[in-house]
Formats: structure tokens, sequence, C-alpha cells
């Protein structure tokens, strides 16, 4: 069976900056892979050259076994740091929007959105404008949108990061529910170790800029995970003196 | 609140001008005050609005060859960008040239009719339109653009479904100035040369020393151009209904 994702000896460079150099990754189907690192490493930049937003100056990146760029953005489904909601449409619209690009119509698409937004909690804010959600509401509109074009692999660019601690917490916990019931195999980078032990499989450490891979940490717990447990805080642990290293 | 405030300083400036015309020392036939310019208004009323329909034929088909003609640039700019960077100086250059010199010049090449004046509203109704839309639609975060990408948008659906709709109100304000110039602009065309129009009514009133009509013509171009500019408004209040304070992303 081919790796959903693998990267091989990846090198990205802008202009006199180095941002990725040899980077070697591969993943599992159906595996969450968390990417944590300092901030300025290059985690932003491994996801778009995975999301076949850029091109790698060294080595390969591919997805499903296959290298080219276009490839990768059809396999792949990238959700941004910010939300990026379109104030002119409601949060059903906004989700649709991720099969318009694909050609399907307008009403089409809200219609194939509707029953995401029962199943994810979100039944009563269809028609609802982003400026009247939460940050909260607004991210799990976000993450429908990424979800909803069915891609294999899902990419995860610091989703919570805006977000306020609490509201963070149950949005981690409710992107595992989500996970648990629509299983995608999932990049997240994020700078946030605890997010990282609390959703991935595993976690792999970066270095600081040029950005390559120094650390890998399994992550054997069952799920639903608590951050007070031992065998957790002891994860957690391990990935922060491997960040500090 | 707002309504109410603006009412008494426009209060206090028609009063201020009353007193101001009725001093001893301000001869009536250099300064009309506005009872005299009602009583023109009134009056002459046949006179003026036979004049403003025309000019506002003038204004409104102005614009009626102004908008499309500023969107349609604004978007080709937009997309290819050659044809910005060649088309973005000769813009403002078009601007540069002075309007009360160019309506003569137009009124020469062409004729006394209202083709001149269409094109002289025209010509300085574009330019707002052209650079807030462009402005507008380069005002997209990059990353939302990135965003329509991988979500494998074309070209020209990142430009339906999010430029284009983020332009909107930009494409507005250039809308506001547009409505408000194109008075000026037809005035200017009559001006230089017509045998009808509000601008043309307005010249030969002064040349008559009949000020009070003088200054009833001024206060029907301004009610059209702030007629004008409440319409504008209106239309934005519809087209766009989300927060406009509220920035995209």
């Amino acid at each position: 069976m081919t790796e959903p994702l693998s990267l091989s000896n990846v090198t990205r460079r802008y202009r006199d900056v180095t941002a990725l150099a040899g980077v070697e990754l591969g993943m599992r189907a159906g595996e969450v892979l968390a990417v944590v690192g300092p901030s300025g490493c290059g985690k932003s930049t491994l996801l778009e050259l995975v999301a076949g937003l850029q091109e790698p100056d060294e080595g390969v990146v591919s997805v499903l076994g296959v290298n080219g760029a276009a490839e990768r953005r059809a396999s792949c489904a990238y959700m941004p740091q910010r939300d990026l909601l379109l104030p002119w449409r409601d949060a059903l619209g906004n989700a649709a929007l991720a099969l318009e690009c694909q050609g399907v119509g307008r009403a089409e698409a809200r219609r194939r959105a509707a029953p995401l937004f029962e199943r994810f909690g979100l039944a009563e804010f269809e028609h609802v404008r982003p400026a009247q959600l939460s940050g909260g509401m607004r991210q799990r509109v976000a993450f429908l949108r990424t979800l909803l074009p069915g891609r294999p692999v899902l990419l995860l660019d610091e989703p919570f990061g805006a977000l306020d601690s609490i509201t963070r917490t149950s949005m981690q916990e409710w992107l595992a529910e989500t996970l648990a019931q629509e299983p995608r195999t999932v990049l997240l980078v994020t700078h946030d170790v605890e997010e990282a032990v609390y959703l991935a499989d595993r976690v792999a450490v970066l270095s600081p800029r040029p950005g390559r891979v120094v650390a890998e940490v399994a992550v054997d717990l069952p799920r639903p995970r608590t951050a007070t447990d031992p065998a957790f805080v002891e994860l957690r642990r391990e990935t922060q003196e491997a960040l500090r290293a | 609140m707002r309504w109410v405030l603006a009412t008494a300083l426009l209060a206090l400036f028609v009063l201020a001008w009353q007193g101001v015309a009725s001093l001893e020392s301000v001869d009536d036939l250099l300064v009309a005050s506005p009872v005299e310019t009602a009583e023109a208004l009134y009056d002459d009323f046949d006179l003026l609005s036979d004049a403003a329909l025309v000019t506002l034929s003038e204004v409104l088909l102005g614009l009626a060859v102004a908008v499309p003609l500023g969107v349609l640039l604004a978007v080709g700019m937009h997309l290819v960008r050659p044809l910005r960077d060649a088309a973005y100086p000769l813009l403002v250059g078009s601007q540069a040239i002075p309007i009360v010199v160019l309506a003569p010049i137009f009124v020469l090449a062409f004729d006394y009719g209202m083709g001149p004046k269409i094109a002289i509203v025209a010509l300085i109704c574009f330019l707002p339109i052209t650079v807030n839309l462009l402005d507008g639609l380069r005002s997209v975060p990059p990353e939302l653009l990135k965003l329509m990408r991988s979500l494998g948008a074309s070209r020209l659906r990142s430009l339906r479904s999010v430029e284009l709709p983020a332009a909107l109100p930009y494409l507005f304000s250039g809308l506001k100035i547009a409505a408000t110039v194109s008075v000026i602009g037809a005035v200017f065309g009559e001006w230089a040369g017509a045998d009808e129009g509000l601008g043309r009514l307005v010249l030969l009133a002064n040349n008559q020393l009949e000020t009070p009509r003088v200054y009833a013509g001024t206060v029907l171009l301004t009610l059209m151009a702030v007629g004008l500019f409440l319409a504008v408004v209106a239309a934005e209040r519809l087209a766009v209904p989300w927060n406009r304070k509220e920035e995209l992303a």
C-alpha cells in the first residue's frame, strides 16, 4: 500500500533563508501526525509544500504516491491558520464553497453541506453569518469546509492558534470526536505541545530554522485522552525536551 | 440624532446666508438671499426643471458609460498584470488633464449636443470607479486566494466568489465619488458650449445679473449631486448587507 504522505530530503529556500533542510517524514493511512517546532522553523512552509501550494527546491514530496503539485492539491484539504470565512456568506454557504470550487452548483453544494452541520453540532448555525459566530464556531465552520470535499489527507495549520485557551481545549475535544467519526490522514502543525500530544498518534519535532526533523515521539495512549494522565504528562515532557535540545 | 444635528447646521447656514444678504451694504444684484432664491425656484420652475432634466440625462448617460467601462477596466487590469502596469499611469494621467480645459476641446471636436457632455461626465467618473474597484479586488488577503487554490478553484471562480464580493464596498466608495463629480462634469461640459441644460442656464443668468436664478440653479445642481449620492448609498445597503465594518477574515 502506498504511503498517503511522504517527504524525502525536502529542502525549501527563500532567497537567503533556508526554511527547511532535508526533511524526512512518512505517514500511515489514517494516522494523525503532529509537527511541532519553534516559531519560524518552517512549519507552515512544510504544510504548503504538502498542500501543493509550493514546490520544494530539493527532494520529493508525494501524496498517495504522486509527486505533482496539482495532484497534491487534489488529494489534500488544507486548513490555514485563520478561518478566512467570507463575511457575505452564511455558515452553510461558507462550508459549501469548498464544493462550489469543484464545480458543484450553489444550491446542490449547500444541500450536501447541511448533513455535516447536523452531525457535528452546528445544526442551528447554518444561516448565521460569520460576524455573529464566536471564534470557536468560526473555526468549526472552517473545519467543515475542509472536510467537505472528502479528500483523504487533511492539513491543519495551527487550527486553534488564534483561540483563547478554554475555547481551544473544547475545540481539541471536538476535533478528536470529529476525526473519530470521519477518519482521515491528518498532518497537524502546531506550536502547542499539549495539543500535539492530545490529538496525534505521533509527534515530529522540528529544529529551529532551517527546519528538519530532530525527534519523533509515538503517542500510544487510548482516546479520549486527559492531560492530567501521568503517561500523557510524561510524553509531553519528552516532547518538550526534544524541542529544547 | 445625526439628522437633527445636520439639519440644525444647515438651518444655521441658511440663516447666516439670509442675514448677510439682508445687510444694507450688500447689493441685491450681487447676492441673492435664500428667500429670493426660493422665489426664483418657484417662479422659474418650468425653465429650471426643463434644464435640470437635460443635465440629469447627461449625468445619468455619462454614468451609464462610466460604470460598466470602469468595472471592466478594473477587472481587466486586476486579471492581467501587464495591462495594469501599462494602463495605470495613463489612467492617472487622464485625470491630471484639467477638465475645464478639456471641455471646450471636446465640444470643439464634436458638437454642441449631448455627446461631448456625456463623454466628459464619463471621463471624470470612470477613474474613481476603476481605482477603487481595483483596490478592492486587491484587498483580498493572499491566504484566502491560497485557500481557494487549494480547494481547486479556477481563477474565474476565485474572482466571482471571493474577489468581486470583497471589492463591492470599494466599488460603492468609487460610485459615491463618481456620483458627486458627475454633476460637475456635466456643468463644465455645458459651460464650454451648449444650448440647453442647467449649467448653461446658470451661466446665462449670471451674465444677465439674474442672481436669484443663478442661486436657484446652483441649489438644484447641488440637490442633484446629493440625490445621486443618496441613491448610491441606498444601493449599497441592498448590495452589501453584511457588516461593512467587518474586515474580510
